[in-house]
Formats: C-alpha cells, structure tokens, sequence
C-alpha cells in the first residue's frame, strides 16, 4: 500500500502551519507503519487535545480524538479490550507529560502494548504560545514574558524510571531514523515511548528568536547526536537520540490472560 | 551504528510530483536538498528548479511537513 | 429455565450481579469509599466470566477506559464515589458528546469535599445532571433495596445500549453497604438489550453519526471494516469535527432530544397508597425505605398518607409527580440533601407552597421518627 492510501487526503492540505514538524511525524509514522504492511483495520490512533492531537483526523485508521491528556487512558481501554490491535498515541509535550503525567507513567508502569509518540515541540500551539513542561528554564512563552523559571523534563530519563520497555528519541530533521524507529516500536511488544522533538517556528520559535521552520530544523540537526557519540563526550550539551531502553517484560493484556486463565480454573 | 549495507544500484528519477495545493512554502525541502534541485518561488510554493540534479534520496519526500512532495524512481 | 438464586449480599455486591447478568465485559475503577466493594468483587468475578478488570491510575483515567473499551465493542461499567464523580465529570461529557454506551455507578457519600466519607448523602442528585459542563441530557436512576438496584442496574445498561448514552446509578451509602436478600432471577428472565450494529458492509460509507428513523444509531467496533472518527469536538455524521452552525444545533439538539423525547419510556417508579393519600412523600434510594415505614406505620393508624418512590431521577418524571401530587393537601419530599429533588418537585406540581423538605443532613440515615417528627411540624402539631 502507498503511503497516501494511509490518508484522509480529504482533509488536506492539513490545519498545521507552515513548517510546523508534526506534518513531518505524521508522515515518518506512515513511513513506518507502510514498512510494517500493516492493515488499516487493525490500526487505532487515540489522541488527546492540542495541535499534535489532530493528527488522528488525517490517518485513515480507528480514530478516536479525546480529552486533553487522557489519550493514553482512553487507549489502555481500547487495547485491553481488544488486545489484537495495534494502538498509536501521538501526544504534544504539554497533552503527554503536565495534564497527561500522570496517565503517562501509568501506562509505561503497566509495560501496556501501546506506543506513544511525544511530538514534543516545547509549547503550547494550539492555545497561542504558553510554556509547556518541556520549554525549559530561561525560555520565553506568552506565560513566561520575564523568562520561564521552569525546568523541563528529561522525557527518555522520566519513561525508563517509569518502567517503559522501549524508549527512544530522534527528530524531525533525522527522518529516515524517526520512521525506523517508531517501526521499531509498533513492533516492540509492551509500552514503547518515542520522543519526536520537533518545531514550532510560529510560537516557540518567534518566542525564543531561533529563525524560521528551516532555521529550527538546523538547531534540531547542530543540537543532537547519537548515544554515546564523541561528540556527545566532547560537548555535554547535546541532546543525545537513538534507543536508550529495548527490554522484555511480561505485557500486560498477556498478563491479564493468565489472570483469566487463574480464574477460571477448575470452573 | 550499523555496519554500511552493500551498494544498490543508483535509483534513478522518473518524475518529481509536487502537490502545489498542499504545499505551504515552508522551504524545508529546499533547505535540506543535498544537490539543491528544490526552490521556493515568489508564490511561496515548491518548484523543482533542478530536477536533472536529483540524486532521489527523497529525504525532501520524508521530511516535507505538508506531505506534498512524491519522488517516482524508474 | 434454570432456577432463580438467593443471595444474601450488599448494595454493592447486588450492582455487581446484576451487571455481570446484563453482560457487562469491561469495568475500570479506582479505589473509593463506599463504592469500592464494586470494583473488588468484579476483581473476582468478571475475569471468571472472561471479562476484563483493571485499576486505573485514578477516576479520571477509570470512566476514559470504559469509554475506549465500549468502542471496541463491549458492554462496560465503571463505580466510583464523591470527589471520583467529581473527576469523572470532563469524561462523562465525552461520552455524552461522542455517545458511547456506558454505565457509571455513584455510591454517594457526604460531601463536598473529602466530605464524610463513611457516611450516607443524597447530596449529588444535581451533580449527576449538571456536573460535567455545557448542555445536554443525561439519564440517573437510583433504587431503595437490592432486588430493586438489581432491576434499574440492569436497565441502565439496556438503556445506555439502546440510546447510546452514558447511564448513571445514582446510589448511596446505605444502599451500598447494607445487607439483604437478593434473589437473582435465571437468565433470560429480564429482557437485555444487546448493541445495535451497523449492516452497512465494508467499504461502504457508514455513517456513526446518523441517526436511523427510530432515532437509534448502530454502531461499529473499532478493529472492525468501518473506520471511523470519534471525537468530543461538536461533528458531522462521519465523526469529524465541526463548527458548521447547522451541524452544531443539530447535534446539540439530538443529543438532548433522544433522551428528553423518551423521558416517559425511561421513567420508573414505584406508589404506595397514592389514591386517597392526603400528604405525599415522595422520596427515593434509601430514604424510601424509612419514608414507606412511616406511610405504612401511619395508615394504621388511619392517616391517609402515602408514597411515591422514584427511581428515575433524569430525566426527571415531571408529569408523573404532577399527576400523582394533584389531588394532595401537602408533599413532602424525604431526602439526604438540602433539599435537591425538592426543587424540582416544586417546579413540577401548581402549587408549590404545598411542598416541604424534610431532610438529614449529618451523615445518618434519615429515620421514621425523623419524618414523623418533620410531618407533625408540617401538620401543625408540634414535635
């Protein structure tokens, strides 16, 4: 199947902004998700409220757009309910970890078949340029006008203590890499996290003076490099992506079988 | 990372398909082209000034925000 | 047939029963006095029946679960108690706006707040209507003794089914945790209402949102040949988002119409001794039961008193109270609260002077001497 035919193609061109990195996740996830040949009726994207969130509107899949934050709530129905299928929940920074935080390490705690993609641009979009738990300490945001005194989240750091077996970070610059990895991460059975830092030139990039679409794809490109690279050892300051974490642990909707297995015995 | 995988014979281009009406002009294809085959013109959409250029890598195909941008290899 | 079961059981254990009895398959719930026991004997049973139980992280996450769980395709259910209703609320909209079949049980306990935690209230009667934001209809029933809260259990469900609507058990405290008798009927006894699904075959336009001519809307379960959209935003018959005016009134209408337009099919309750009575109480959940003490206790001794109990709180049976206070020199509603279905009651019959409170509100059951001595208030009698 072609790409495109993952499409709502009605509803395009799409309601992001020029340059905005989430057209450019939505189009690394059908990458993978074309790679894998994965059929469509297997397929539920739940999403929860933001710009991000919108990308469940433009994939011709079971979609179900919920609740700001709640995505991952919704979803854990969804998969526990009917674990053959495949469930995709893309959230933005503030949807996933300040209103969602709480649903988020849950369901990695659960080890839940779910992946969840954090299209993490460092702003609220959809409600006009706020600081979000991912802007970082000294950041500007219409919320933040004397310079944000909050500091961020490590998003790989905050999945593996919350007991994700699959957590990785790439961009939306290393493309060919971020549709490998989220592939890799459908695949992986049990709560696979992927972290997508991506742009917002029209809200954190004007806040924060760091140019245009193009200019913002750069820093994504200059600012990032592969686990335990050299680069990495010589300059601490970047930001590292790959796979950090890729485990097996029992799942939960396999768990939860055996619980129907105890108790129904002798039945 | 991973070891340099043995050399495909070099695809090659049949036709760059640019969907003008999806295209926003946000110049990222054009930015990041390795042989610079892509522009954004005075209407702020894509135009493929270079096309005898491309290399077909379709890293302008993968990274366009807009999914407006299908590079057709023979 | 198989034969009937008697149990001996609480509220709670009774609402689980009869859950499983209507077919319930998913439940997701959260920790919470006095509706916990709900949560922990589906623990037990639901898996027993192939069903699926889970903890959630908190209630907010609990009514989120059920509602993805329905769209799959299952009957589903989710208990909670004072400030989890109050967390349930953002989600109970959801299932309201993106109509999803689901059933949401309140044990009621003291509030607000933290509130008194162990101890019986009425006090959410107006929350269960108007908690979550926004306009909209919503159906509450609530019951007075187990064989009853196992009947409206069991109709919640099939109403949530039939009008794609989330359904709520308006319980409480006492009702909860007392025990007594309940006699399971044998299956097939009480007529359950199994979803309605499309016949729409696949690739074919199905329309999730497009109500039939009997107004019902068959459904699809998600992993099924249909994909559609679901959402919380106002949509089109497709599932997308909206703001077209007309798709929004329309919508918006809908929404409150299904419900409001069968208010008489939904409507239960139950009279004792209406025909002459000259003072009416009309009361319900476990101050019916000291209320019918009185008006039995009373007839005795000859005063024409008597009961309406209801048992459908949403939407409110305005007709039915109307007709059956006509005729009465005084009502008196027996509740809980400070005096919540007191409102409407007043709204429902001509006069509205003729109806009083008589209410408790320091977290005991109210008790027959307790209405007994409101009643010789009322009745100028002196306590």
């Amino acid at each position: 199947m072609a790409v495109k035919d993952y499409l709502r193609e009605r509803f395009f061109p799409h309601m992001w902004c020029p340059g905005c990195g989430h057209g450019t996740v939505l189009n690394g996830l059908l990458r993978a998700v074309e790679k894998l040949g994965m059929s469509k009726n297997e397929m539920v994207m739940v999403s929860g409220i933001g710009c991000s969130s919108r990308i469940s509107g433009y994939v011709d899949f079971h979609t179900l757009h919920t609740l700001h934050g709640r995505a991952l709530a919704f979803a854990t129905g969804v998969k526990l309910s009917k674990p053959e299928l495949t469930v995709l929940v893309p959230m933005g920074d503030g949807d996933a970890l300040a209103i969602g935080g709480n649903h988020f390490i849950h369901a990695a705690r659960r080890n839940i078949d779910i992946t969840a993609l954090v299209m993490n641009n460092r702003i609220y979009g959809m409600t006009g340029g706020q600081f979000s738990p991912m802007s970082g300490y000294g950041t500007s945001a219409t919320t933040a006008p004397y310079s944000n005194i909050d500091h961020s989240f490590d998003v790989v750091e905050l999945s593996k203590a919350a007991g994700a077996t699959f957590v990785a970070r790439t961009t939306a610059y290393h493309v060919q890499n971020m549709a490998d990895i989220i592939r890799k991460a459908i695949l992986h059975e049990g709560f696979s996290v992927v972290e997508v830092l991506t742009q917002c030139p029209t809200y954190f990039g004007r806040k924060n003076r760091m140019g245009g679409a193009v200019e913002m794809v750069k820093w994504l490109k200059d600012n990032t490099t592969p686990i335990g690279s050299k680069a990495k050892q010589e300059n601490p300051e970047l930001i590292e992506r790959g796979v950090f974490v890729q485990k097996e642990l029992p799942e939960y909707c396999n768990e939860y079988n055996k619980v129907i297995e105890r108790a129904t015995k002798g039945r | 990372m991973t070891k340099p995988k043995p050399k495909k014979p070099k695809p090659k281009l049949k036709q760059l398909h640019l969907n003008l009406d999806w295209c926003k002009g946000c110049g990222i294809c054009a930015a990041f082209c390795p042989t610079n085959v892509l522009e954004i013109d005075d209407k702020d959409k894509v135009t493929a000034a270079r096309a005898q250029d491309c290399i077909c890598c379709k890293l302008c195909e993968l990274r366009c925000p807009d999914l407006a941008i299908d590079v057709e290899t023979e | 047939m198989e034969e009937p079961t008697t149990r001996f059981v609480q509220g709670n254990e009774a609402c689980v029963e009869a859950a499983l009895y209507a077919g319930l398959e998913f439940f997701a719930g959260y920790p919470i006095t006095p509706s916990t026991e709900v949560a922990e004997h589906l623990a037990i049973r639901l898996p027993q029946a192939g069903g699926r139980f889970i903890q959630m992280e908190d209630e907010i996450a609990s009514i989120c679960a059920i509602v993805g769980a329905s769209l799959t395709g299952h009957k589903v259910m989710t208990a909670t108690s004072g400030p989890g209703f109050s967390l349930m609320q953002e989600g109970l909209g959801y299932a309201v706006m993106a109509e999803i079949p689901c059933v949401i049980v309140n044990v009621q306990r003291g509030g607000p707040s933290t509130g008194n935690p162990t101890h019986v209230s009425q006090g959410d009667v107006f929350q269960a209507r108007w908690g979550t934001h926004g306009d909209h209809a919503i159906v509450a029933m609530t019951a007075s003794n187990h064989q009853d809260l196992f009947d409206v259990t069991v109709e919640a469900f099939n109403i949530a089914e039939t009008f794609r609507t989330p359904v709520i058990l308006l319980f409480d405290e006492v009702i909860g945790h007392m025990r007594e008798k309940l006699v399971i009927p044998p299956a097939g006894k009480i007529p359950l209402v199994e979803r309605l699904r499309t016949s729409v075959k696949g690739g074919v336009d199905y329309h999730p949102y497009l109500p039939r001519e009997d107004g019902r809307l068959p459904m699809s379960d998600f992993g099924g040949e249909h994909r559609y959209n679901v959402t919380g935003l106002f949509h089109d018959m497709w599932g997308f988002p909206s703001n077209n005016p007309q798709v929004v009134h329309g919508l918006l209408r809908h929404l409150v119409d299904k419900i409001q337009n069968n208010a008489n099919r939904m409507a239960r309750y139950k009279e004792y001794y209406l025909k002459d009575a000259r003072t009416i109480l009309v009361s319900y959940g476990s101050s019916a039961r000291s209320a019918l003490h009185v008006v039995k206790n009373r007839r005795a001794r000859g005063e024409r008193l008597g009961l309406l109990e209801l048992q459908t709180l949403w939407p409110f049976p305005e007709h039915i109270v109307r007709e059956k206070c006509e005729t009465a020199q005084n009502v008196v509603v027996v509740e809980m609260n400070m005096g919540q279905v007191l409102q409407l009651v007043k709204q429902a019959v001509d006069d509205p002077d003729k109806v009083f409170l008589a209410n408790r509100v320091d977290g005991g059951l109210i008790t027959p001497t307790d209405i007994r001595n409101i009643l010789r208030l009322i009745q100028g009698k002196g306590v």
